[in-house]
């Protein structure tokens, strides 16, 4: 609009809308810039992660004699001294006793190779001299070595030789530890929900009660670490590293969250369910127990599968009680020394090897596939139960 | 009539349910007693004030000094970047989710901003020490700096994209909750978009924003996993953010991951430590709940 013909024309019009403008590209920019992450973060895990899937083998002749017996070494032939695994030599003996009718046989077999051989054969950085790496070439070209697909990242637990080592163990433990953690939270947490949303009286206790909650949920993760150091491992003398330790102090942690969760499950129940059963003579406690709490449940599944997926992640406060111990066999009870996925994940990460990144990277998309999993569950679940009252 | 039995159970199960929630007042009175008494045993070792305002840390020696204020430094730089990055990118995306956004858009985005939040801090720490801190000595270096490895600011980037989640999901249902006649009031006087957003929209929702703000900072100084894998293990008392720094988090995990004896003063420390970042975490959550329960209170909300 012209000047002379508009009475309200404001000469910073332009101006302003040229503000506007930029201020909508601000936040739009700011919203792509965290989703962009994201995507660069995925894909970038994702590269890291792939080489894992394959792992470098080579066909060579093993001589299964009493020599390979006392000295594994013997086993193979000396010009492949750097090429196959020292983890797979060392496995040799045990290999024999457990099948005896092997002995004094000679097998030609795919046998996992070393880790400098599997990095060089990926395009990564190599200790290799340039005349094993000329060996190298020539037994990929006359077929004797190649990547296949890597079981033993699935089969196997930690190692300190990088193409040896697997997830196993650590997902051994994580197992344990989360049935610990929910054998805990989850009745307790749902107990606690029950008594504050349909027991309590808006009394003092039930106040600080609520407060608390909202506070636990709040404070930093490591000072749960302290507390299970301090009070479990310390006082009660339970064993320093063991699932049962690392799982109740995950249970500590995901209290809070099952207690909002099952609360909110709780109160989308309408009151004239619970009405109906007091007109009908029912007692409070049979009222929730018969008519709320299942009509709650799927909602009560729901925030628990959430506060299962956090601990799952959970890392600080399970160093602190020592779950980040080297453990290459799977814990066969609570009371063993365990360490759990993310711990993992955390020592792999400060491997001096480079092959170790490759681990790390597996481990990692190992561990967001299972907390992808177990958040769709919780999603489907309330999708398939929700009910529009 | 009821039995006597029933009425019996009844009280039973009442107080079976009023023991179950009692327990979470227990577990945060464990956690302070449980770090409190430690931290005790460590100030009768070692003088209270010195750790407050000295500058020497200087653990498993003789004669050795335990003067925090270098770990409090990186803590609160490492902290500060951290906000730096996560309180505009997170207001902005919560501004563009609640006021531009179509319901069925932010429907679609808010899921993925979560998934943001879902991820578990050592894999953040991972990707901070093996992607991001290699970028940043590269970049430093090509205009002439020298970073470290160990940076503070690779640490503090990564820790404001994990916080960013945080305040933008609180932030954006805080907006949306403004009542919508302050906006209409506001575009009809001829304000445009941006002016009615930034001086009535978010005037109004500045408690609840402070809120959210303040959840993320609680959130950034207990963060363990990214300093631990990213940040250094030196306490150095420098405002340059591309040194290496320490934290609180990272010194509680090193003094506990050693081998001395539990009442060494080395393993006691991390109990001092953890006091301190208990009461500090703890305050600031304090402030955040007050500030949301005004904000509740003028709009008379209860979807927060």
């Amino acid at each position: 609009m012209k000047k002379s013909t508009n009475p309200f024309y404001d000469i910073s019009l332009k101006k302003r809308h040229a503000k506007t403008k930029r201020f909508k590209l601000f936040t739009y920019s700011s919203l792509i810039f965290s989703l962009a992450f994201l995507l660069f973060f995925i894909v970038d895990i994702g590269i890291k992660a792939f080489p894992t899937l394959k792992q470098a083998y080579v066909y060579v002749d093993v001589t299964y004699s009493q020599k390979s017996m006392r000295s594994s070494r013997a086993a193979i032939d000396r010009k492949y001294k750097k090429i196959v695994s020292r983890a797979y030599l060392r496995e040799i003996p045990k290999h024999i006793k457990q099948n005896p009718h092997l002995l004094n046989t000679t097998v030609k077999k795919w046998v996992l190779a070393d880790d400098q051989v599997d990095q060089y054969l990926k395009g990564h950085y190599t200790k290799l001299k340039s005349r094993d790496k000329a060996f190298v070439d020539e037994l990929v070209k006359n077929n004797l070595l190649e990547l296949q697909f890597n079981r033993i990242f699935f089969t196997n637990g930690d190692s300190k030789v990088p193409e040896f080592a697997g997830i196993l163990s650590s997902i051994i433990g994580t197992i344990l530890t989360l049935i610990i953690t929910m054998l805990f939270a989850f009745p307790i947490g749902v107990m606690a929900a029950i008594y504050l949303e349909e027991f309590s009286k808006d009394n003092l206790l039930t106040q600080i009660i609520e407060i608390n909650i909202n506070n636990l949920a709040a404070i930093p993760s490591i000072l749960f670490g302290l507390l299970g150091l301090a009070i479990f491992i310390n006082s009660f003398g339970l064993p320093r590293s063991s699932a049962l330790v690392g799982g109740l102090t995950l249970a500590l942690m995901t209290l809070p969250i099952i207690i909002v969760s099952s609360r909110a499950a709780l109160r989308s129940v309408p009151n004239s369910i619970r009405e109906a059963g007091f007109a009908v003579g029912l007692t409070k406690v049979q009222v929730v127990t018969g008519h709320v709490l299942p009509l709650a449940f799927p909602g009560i599944m729901t925030g628990s599968i959430i506060g299962l997926a956090q601990a799952l992640g959970e890392t600080a406060p399970l160093i602190i009680i020592g779950m980040i111990a080297f453990i290459p066999d799977s814990p066969t009870s609570v009371l063993d020394a365990a360490t759990v996925l993310p711990a993992q994940i955390f020592t792999w990460a400060g491997m001096p090897e480079r092959a170790y990144i490759e681990k790390t990277a597996g481990a990692i998309m190992v561990l967001l596939s299972i907390l992808v999993l177990l958040n769709s569950t919780a999603i489907y679940l309330r999708k398939k139960y929700e009910v529009k009252w | 009539m009821r039995s006597r039995f029933q009425r019996v159970e009844e009280k039973l199960i009442t107080s079976t349910l009023l023991i179950a929630s009692i327990i979470s007042v227990l577990i945060t009175f464990g956690i302070l007693f449980s770090i409190l008494f430690e931290a005790i045993e460590f100030f009768e070792l070692k003088s209270f004030s010195y750790f407050l305002t000295g500058t020497e840390w200087s653990p498993g020696v003789e004669n050795s000094r335990f003067g925090a204020l270098p770990i409090f430094a990186g803590t609160f730089i490492i902290t500060i970047i951290a906000m730096l990055v996560a309180v505009p990118i997170g207001l902005g995306s919560a501004i563009f989710m609640s006021e531009y956004a179509s319901f069925k858009m932010r429907n679609r985005i808010k899921p993925l901003l979560e998934m943001l939040a879902g991820i578990p801090t050592v894999v953040y720490g991972f990707f901070a020490a093996i992607t991001v801190a290699p970028l940043i000595v590269e970049l430093a270096q090509s205009i002439g700096l020298e970073a470290s490895f160990n940076s503070a600011l690779a640490s503090g980037i990564v820790m404001g994209i994990m916080i960013t989640p945080v305040i933008s999901s609180l932030s954006d249902d805080v907006i949306r909750a403004v009542p919508d006649s302050q906006r209409k009031a506001s575009l009809a006087l001829g304000m445009t978009s941006s002016e009615t957003i930034s001086s009535i929209v978010i005037p109004s929702a500045i408690p609840g924003i402070i809120s959210a703000i303040l959840l993320g900072l609680s959130k950034a100084l207990g963060e363990t996993m990214i300093v631990v894998m990213a940040a250094g293990l030196r306490p150095n008392l420098t405002l340059n953010p591309l040194e290496d720094m320490t934290t609180v988090t990272v010194r509680i995990v090193d003094a506990l991951s050693g081998d001395q004896s539990f009442n060494s003063p080395e393993t006691l420390s991390a109990f001092a430590l953890g006091l301190i970042l208990f009461f500090v975490t703890l305050g600031i959550n304090i402030i955040s709940v007050v500030m949301i329960k005004r904000f509740k209170e003028k709009y008379k909300v209860n979807t927060l």
